[in-house]
């Protein structure tokens, strides 16, 4: 397919766009293929280049012959675009809507997306998991690397290779794997190095209205316990859903089955509730003319902060299993690809100093929900915007990333990364350059070549000079586990990403600089203080050395 | 002493209430003035709670382990402790109960509070904010306002200062049939004088006063005039707003009383502008569920927001701070002057000019002179701090969270721009905690006269030169004086999203949740590094020369 046969009208000249916290721009709108671009020809302003792929909705109102297309983006932007002639509104408006919404993955800006800057280190192959199986080997020899799933044969949603315990033969592993939804067995998310205690994770077991049981499923968790020792299996929905599942063919581990271990039932909510909460809140937000009773009542109804809530809760219980009651624990939910991950990978960052690093909270990421197979490509279909029938969109990374900012807020100084970096993940997740989130798991992404294809987001961002926007100034390593409070009054609305396009942070951001040049300041007073102490050290030897010949 | 039935109880638990865990046994003291609790561990750690502080003391019933006793302060500390037998227990509260709540001036803790300074000192210190001097910084007296010595011994109105600034063309006469006019004799004067540096050259004032004593027809020559020389004394502008900060129903259910507001056709070139700032019963009411919230154990995210939306707490602060932002606008941007007005001129009235005052004027954000604001729109114009802060027994519907309002509106515009204060959250909850603990005299008494007539300055201690030897503790790290922020008039947004839960202030109930970490603390840290630093560096560079001055040695800086 040609994208020349989606555009009907390419060029349109005498438009005007209206953005937040921007002058209005007069000048020309450009269709290509990936972009809609809109350059007013002079220096003085900046032009603006939005990715097809980042509009969520478009909405087309007319005034005479002039036509006005709001254009609503993923990253919650809303955009205004005043079109001379109705006949070339109606045209751009439909070939964005037709480019927005294109299909085929192949088809994707990532493909043909050429970087202006040279791959130093190629972040496809940043973090493989043979080098963190490397780190795991220096510390236990309890776990091997399978290769079972070398063809995506047993699972189609994990990688090819899995950590399992040493003691469980690949046969054992087949026979676990038909006995969890979507053949996700219980594999190793995390070890605990300060007291050998392991965090897996799976979906959940078939168990089914008879109660089906596999001994090798029993046999593969129980083979994480010590002697004597019971484990906590974390199921992160409630007692109710998990009880429905049954009907199914899913279900939950009965107690006589599993004897060594505690069952615990949260209640994070499933995906398309989410995706519920996320358009309310939004909605929210954008509304301006709230009273304060309307603001707080909608917050409140549009549930997102109990979902920030409830999924820290769930994230504090499994660090609080593994790190205070010393014991394992297997998180899993339905599927094991949403709530799952969020809380097998916001329990590493409490828990595991090296996850609040950059590189660490990007093997994190790689790990824990692009190899771990959470479904990017359907998840991220759709942003708060969408006003088609839901499909399986749901803001799952987004609702995780909330949660590290709530962690980050409170403990400001044990990050080394910032909220940008929070904010730039969130952004590419639903529209990039990069081909990092597309596909829905390692499987698929092979298919579509990504690696070869397109370029890795980590490619770009651990470039030095884009990493300065992302370190935290205030970073200290901290090699405590960090407990967050998730009390209500401890969590706040991420303004960053919910108020971004609704208020200026001009004042915020000049905070944000003023206490970078208070830091930069310190070192620099640091480096010359040494280096003149250095001086003084060499002139007193000095010194001595002549009184020594005297 | 005679209150005290048992001054020391031995094996009294301190119960945390989130985390068990981290409850300790003691012994509890009581002295007159503080109730101590010294843990039993190795480290005999002291919990003080100050009697004047306690807002009440609630006893739960016995049970297996002990007797509950619950102790709640005014700056939203709780305490909660098991006392082993029933009898202590009844004692203890007996004491608390009786001591938390004086009966006259003479009980209250500033008058035992001795901090060992002599007499040229504490004179000096009450001499530290200077209200004269402040008038002076706004350029008054000038050829437009001055000082009358109407209201000398307090014979115009006794609720006033005795040092009023009016309009030069306002006659005595007139001066004094405006304050028989207004409610309590409260007349239009002076509060704060805008001189604009901009090209404009504004020169709007905010003047404050008491409602009218209009009922539904009467009118006075001479607040009318008044008001007449208030717009006058701004040249450039042609009418004047008369911001009423009640709501407008209110206002006019006043006037069956023989108050009101002001008849727009009987004043000339005023604009009536209504701004709806609840009344002192309805924002106690409204703390009150806002503190129930924060002491809700264990709530659920629906509990706290709806308990939040229920309280009404949010929707009060943007009120205020509209009033604050309505009032900044029309005397910079438009240049007009604004006399505000409530009831009685002594609360809605003080906290919407101070918040303007502190819109307007970068000094009113440092420390220094949110102290002259206080000292200025508070204590001397007669904010009844000893009823609004139940410093005394008294009718519990005179108290209410007035001042409460007015710091957080600080706190919230802080919140809003954090480079334009020079004082931190720690500055604005130790000014909330002197107002309601009596340790000194600043807050005592309903108004001027009260304060001379119980000789305070004699018998009591300022706080204020207490406050400003230990400012390194309330300092924003990132303040500047030469800070865009630091400069002209702050225009804040009050979109209801802007506005946040309090948890520094409210959420103290929460004590246990590990203190996190503070980016203001990290920052203040590494300039005081810095600050050594610098030192350090200037000493090394003095180094040399000192010791090998005739060598000239290769050493530069």
């Amino acid at each position: 397919m040609e994208f020349a046969e989606l555009i009907k009208t390419p060029r349109v000249d005498g438009v005007v766009l209206h953005r937040p916290f921007m002058p209005t721009v007069e000048g020309t709108l450009c269709l290509t293929g990936h972009h809609l671009i809109l350059s007013s020809r002079q220096d003085t302003t900046e032009e603006l280049w939005l990715l097809h792929a980042n509009i969520d909705s478009t909405e087309k109102r007319f005034v005479g012959s002039l036509g006005t297309i709001i254009v609503k983006c993923k990253d919650l932007r809303v955009i205004q675009l005043d079109i001379p002639g109705m006949e070339e509104c109606l045209n751009i408006a439909s070939s964005i809507e037709a480019l927005s919404t294109l299909d085929s993955v192949s088809l994707m800006y990532p493909f043909f997306y050429r970087p202006l800057f040279e791959v130093i280190e190629d972040g496809w192959q940043s973090f493989v998991p043979e080098e963190s199986f490397k780190d795991l080997e220096s510390m236990t020899d309890e776990w091997r690397l399978s290769e079972v799933n070398k063809d995506f044969s047993l699972c189609p949603s994990y990688p090819s290779l899995l950590t399992v315990p040493k003691d469980i033969d690949d046969e054992s592993l087949c026979k676990a794997a038909s006995f969890r939804h979507g053949g996700r067995f219980p594999v190793l998310s995390y070890y605990h190095k300060k007291n050998a205690m392991v965090m897996m994770r799976a979906a959940q077991p078939l168990t089914g209205t008879n109660g089906r049981r596999c001994k090798e499923d029993e046999k593969l968790i129980n083979a994480t316990l010590c002697a004597g020792k019971r484990g906590y299996i974390i199921d992160t929905r409630t007692i109710a859903v998990a009880q429905q599942a049954k009907a199914r063919g899913g279900g939950f581990e009965q107690e006589a089955n599993y004897p060594q271990w505690r069952r615990i039932h949260k209640a994070i909510e499933r995906s398309n509730v989410l995706q519920d909460s996320l358009i309310k809140l939004v909605e929210a937000c954008n509304d301006q003319s709230h009273s304060m009773d309307r603001w707080l009542s909608k917050l409140e109804a549009s549930n997102w902060q109990s979902n920030v809530k409830e999924i820290l809760t769930t994230a504090c219980l499994a660090a609080q299993c593994i790190d205070r009651e010393g014991a394992s624990v297997l998180v899993h939910g339905t599927e094991g690809t949403d709530s799952t991950l969020q809380v097998t990978s916001l329990a590493q960052i409490i828990l595991d100093p090296a996850c609040r690093t950059i590189r660490g909270f990007e093997a994190l990421i790689e790990r824990e929900w692009l190899q771990a197979g959470h479904p990017f490509q359907q998840r991220c279909a759709q942003s708060a915007y969408s006003n088609g029938k839901p499909r399986s969109e749901a803001p799952v990374f987004l609702l995780f990333l909330d949660c590290v900012w709530q962690i980050l807020r409170q403990f400001p100084c044990s990050f080394q990364f910032n909220e940008n970096l929070l904010i730039m993940l969130f952004e590419h997740a639903y529209a990039s350059q990069f081909g990092t989130f597309l596909g829905n798991c390692v499987a698929e992404r092979g298919k579509l070549q990504l690696s070869q294809k397109t370029v890795s987001l980590w490619s770009w961002v651990n470039r030095p000079q884009e990493l300065e926007r992302f370190l935290n100034p205030l970073y200290e390593p901290n090699n405590l586990v960090i407990w967050p409070s998730v009390a209500p009054q401890s969590l706040l609305l991420w303004e960053g990403v919910f108020l971004r396009w609704n208020r200026s942070t001009k004042c915020l951001d000049e905070a944000y600089q003023e206490m970078v040049h208070i830091i930069e300041y310190n070192k620099e007073l640091q480096n010359k203080v040494n280096s003149l102490r250095r001086q003084l050290a060499q002139l007193e030897t000095e010194d001595k050395m002549v009184a020594d010949l005297k | 002493m005679e209150h005290i039935r048992t001054p020391k109880v031995e094996n009294v638990r301190m119960i945390d209430r989130l985390t068990r865990r981290k409850s300790s046994v003691g012994t509890l003291y009581l002295s007159s003035t503080h109730t101590i609790f010294v843990e039993n561990s190795e480290a005999r750690k002291e919990t003080w709670v100050l009697h004047s502080l306690i807002y009440n003391v609630e006893r739960l019933p016995t049970n297996s382990s002990g007797s509950p006793l619950i102790i709640r302060c005014k700056n939203f500390h709780v305490y909660r402790l098991l006392i082993p037998q029933e009898k202590d227990c009844l004692d203890v509260l007996a004491s608390l109960t009786r001591l938390s709540r004086p009966e006259r001036y003479g009980e209250l803790f500033c008058f035992s509070f001795n901090p060992n300074l002599d007499k040229e000192l504490r004179e000096k210190a009450w001499g530290f904010i200077n209200l004269k001097a402040e008038f002076s910084r706004m350029g008054i007296p000038c050829n437009l306002w001055h000082v009358t010595a109407a209201n000398h011994e307090y014979r115009l109105c006794d609720t006033y200062p005795s040092e009023l600034f009016v309009p030069k063309s306002a006659s005595p006469a007139v001066i004094v049939g405006s304050a028989k006019f207004r409610s309590r004799g409260r007349l239009p004067v002076l509060s704060y004088f805008h001189r604009d540096t901009s090209p404009n050259l504004f020169i709007a004032s905010i003047c404050r006063s008491s409602q009218p004593l209009t009922g539904f027809s009467a009118r006075s020559s001479d607040d009318e005039q008044m008001l007449q020389a208030i717009m006058k004394s701004n040249p450039v502008s042609e009418f004047m707003y008369v911001v009423d900060t009640r709501p407008k129903l209110n206002a006019m259910a006043n006037r069956a009383a023989g108050k009101g507001y002001e008849n727009e056709d009987h004043y000339t070139n005023i604009k009536l502008q209504f701004i709806g700032i609840e009344n002192i019963h309805v924002m106690r009411n409204s703390q009150q569920k806002l503190i129930d919230v924060g002491e809700l154990a264990a709530p659920s995210m629906s509990d706290f927001l709806w308990g939040l939306e229920n309280s009404g707490w949010l929707k009060h602060i943007k009120a205020v701070l509209d009033a604050g932002v309505f009032i900044a606008k029309a005397v910079a941007e438009d240049g007009v002057s604004v006399l505000v007005h409530c009831s009685d001129g002594w609360d809605r009235t003080a906290q919407a000019c101070s918040v303007a005052s502190v819109l307007l004027d970068p000094y009113y954000r440092t420390i220094k002179g949110l102290m002259v604001l206080i000292e200025k729109d508070w204590v001397s114009f007669g904010h009844k701090f000893s009823h609004r802060y139940a410093h005394l027994d008294g009718d519990p519907k005179e108290v209410s969270p007035v001042m409460d309002q007015f710091l957080e509106c600080v706190w919230q515009l802080m919140q809003q721009f954090p480079c334009a204060f020079e004082f931190n959250e720690r500055f604005l909850i130790q000014l909330h905690t002197h107002i309601y603990s009596c340790q000194n005299g600043n807050f005592i008494g309903n108004c001027q006269k009260e304060r001379r007539d119980l000789r305070l300055q004699e018998r009591t201690h300022s706080l204020w030169p207490h406050l400003w030897e230990n400012r390194a503790e309330y300092t924003n790290p990132l303040y500047r004086t030469d800070h865009s922020q630091t400069q002209g008039v702050l225009k804040p947004l009050t979109t209801a999203y802007c506005f946040k839960f309090w948890k520094g202030m409210y959420g103290r109930a929460e004590k246990s949740v590990a203190s996190h970490q503070s980016p203001a603390d990290c920052l203040n840290a590494v300039r005081e590094e810095s600050q050594q630093l610098e030192e350090e560096l200037s000493s090394h560079q003095e180094v040399p020369r000192e010791t090998d001055a005739g060598q000239g040695i290769h050493m530069h800086a």
